[in-house]
């Protein structure tokens, strides 16, 4: 009888949890819906035609375009490179992500220096950085292609492993990691769940990276996105191509292993 | 039609940049015709002044006036609908935010063979009824959908 | 740079669907600047779709439109290959247009 009652209020509880997330679920599925939409309608195309004339554009003391640089496929390859960044350049005896390559190409193709390039990276929606524009260019090339960053010279391993520790070290006011956020699942920032970067399951967040925010009509590139990951947890902004952010990059793109990449994204 | 058209450029200084752009000769005169902005009706405050501006207060209910938008918009800057009317002959179709500050968003003309049809973002203050009204036959049909905007908070 | 804009157009059964793109700020004029001084209402009033030629969509639009407007529209009667322009004119009298063969 005892047992029964117990059963009874088990049941009961059972259904009181299912039903609570049944109308969390139809939400989620509205703001999926939104979500979705937004992308349909995205404007984001347009960023990546301004990005690809400057590309082309010559410039610098060198007065040359960026139609030689070569971000991994060879000299002036766009397609597919992105999808297979971050990863190890012999030329700068270094593993490099997007940006950094980028600023590597500006500055030995078109003899510009590092201060010049990265005087200002972080545009806003009136004026978009040269950089975010020439990312937005570079990423869209890659749009469907499997993500497949190399992990096979001993500097991408190192860079892979650095990346993963980083990941999950917690230092700061706040005492906290990327993984306080997006190591496991059920965590949320307001409204917003958060994917899961140390697992597969977030590989499709990675590949919705870099993305337009529609709330500021922003262009925000990856570094962006880190930079503003510890921001909000209290941390000094790390430089610009610095060593951690490329490590970091290239542990999450690991880890995104072969999600097909969809991006520039649009997000709310 | 040619007397609503005669009224608006009349009536408003809207215009001004229309007849510029005439004179500077980018356009020609019967674009400069078909392009009148109605200003009164997209300075109206209320969807019912704009409607009644556009010549379309009485409008029915009708099913055959679709609107495809999100029930949760996570921002307000951007929100995505797709408009149909699959009322026969219909020759336009208003956007209105009812609780805009202006309602009126937009006025799309259908012809030769076009679709009426259209898919637009635009900008909500707060959750609000769209209301889309479609002009066929000189009849107007209309038809709302709720929108609830969350301004959300960070990350993406 | 010039506003940028990109227009796409192809069929879909016996409809032409044309997708375009336009580079605008649409501002409201409610917006404060980093000065602090208000941003002048500037947004996109009139848009013209034409079909080899021929008008076959002409919308007035206001500032509630987003920043950086994207539309898509429906013709029926148009086969592949067929011309389509796009054209804008916003309040202060600026023009912008670009065109697409429908594929």
């Amino acid at each position: 009888m005892r047992a029964l009652q117990r059963n009874a209020l088990l049941t009961a509880t059972a259904l009181a949890l299912v039903a609570a997330p049944a109308l969390a679920q139809d939400e989620k599925k509205e703001i999926q819906k939104y979500q979705q939409m937004l992308t349909e309608g995205s404007p984001v195309e347009l960023f990546e035609l301004q990005g690809e004339a400057l590309w082309n554009k010559p410039q610098g003391p060198k007065n040359a375009s960026l139609q030689k640089c070569d971000l991994g496929q060879g000299p002036g390859v766009v397609k597919r490179a992105y999808a297979t960044m971050p990863r190890y350049f012999a030329d700068a005896d270094r593993v490099m992500d997007l940006e950094t390559r980028l600023v590597h190409c500006m500055m030995t193709l078109q003899g510009r220096t590092f201060d010049e390039i990265t005087k200002r990276v972080f545009g806003n929606a009136d004026r978009p950085s040269e950089m975010e524009l020439i990312v937005f260019y570079v990423v869209g090339q890659s749009r469907g292609v499997k993500m497949a960053a190399p992990v096979s010279h001993p500097k991408e391993k190192e860079s892979v492993g650095l990346g993963k520790k980083i990941f999950f070290y917690r230092a700061g006011a706040w005492d906290f990691s990327c993984a306080s956020c997006h190591g496991e699942e059920g965590k949320r920032i307001r409204m917003q769940d958060l994917p899961i970067l140390s697992d597969p399951s977030g590989a499709r967040s990675y590949a919705t990276w870099p993305a337009y925010r529609v709330s500021n009509s922003g262009l925000h590139t990856m570094q962006w996105r880190i930079n503003d990951c510890y921001r909000q947890m209290r941390f000094p902004e790390p430089n610009f191509t610095s060593e951690a952010t490329v490590a970091l990059t290239h542990y999450m793109a690991v880890v995104a292993k072969g999600e097909p990449y969809d991006g520039p994204g649009t997000k709310r | 039609m040619h007397v609503e058209r005669r009224r608006v450029l009349k009536g408003a200084g809207a215009t001004g940049a229309l007849a510029l752009a005439a004179a500077a000769g980018l356009l020609k005169p019967e674009r400069v015709l078909a392009a009148a902005w109605p200003k009164n009706a997209f300075d109206a405050k209320s969807a019912d002044d704009a409607l009644k501006s556009l010549g379309a207060s009485s409008a029915v209910e009708s099913k055959d006036v679709l609107i495809e938008a999100p029930q949760i918009a996570e921002n307000g800057s951007v929100v995505p609908i797709e408009v149909t009317s699959n009322v026969p002959g219909t020759k336009s179709i208003m956007v209105l935010i009812e609780k805009n500050p202006h309602p009126l968003a937009g006025q799309f003309h259908f012809m030769e063979g076009a679709v009426p049809f259209v898919k637009l973002n635009v900008k909500m203050g707060e959750s609000s009824n769209i209301r889309v009204v479609a002009e066929a036959g000189g009849k107007h049909y209309v038809a709302t959908k709720e929108v609830k905007v969350t301004i959300g908070g960070c990350g993406g | 740079m010039a506003d940028p804009m990109k227009a796409r157009a192809s069929m879909k059964g016996d409809v032409a669907e044309i997708r375009v793109l336009m580079g605008h700020p649409m501002e409201t004029g409610d917006r404060k600047g980093s000065d602090g001084k208000p941003i002048p209402r500037h947004f996109i009033q009139n848009v013209t779709v034409k079909l080899n030629g021929k008008t076959v969509v002409e919308g007035n639009i206001s500032q509630a439109v987003s920043r950086n407007p994207v539309f898509s529209f429906r013709v029926k009667g148009a086969k592949a290959g067929d011309k389509v322009e796009i054209s804008w004119l916003d309040n202060k009298g600026a023009t912008n247009k670009t065109d697409a063969a429908i594929a």
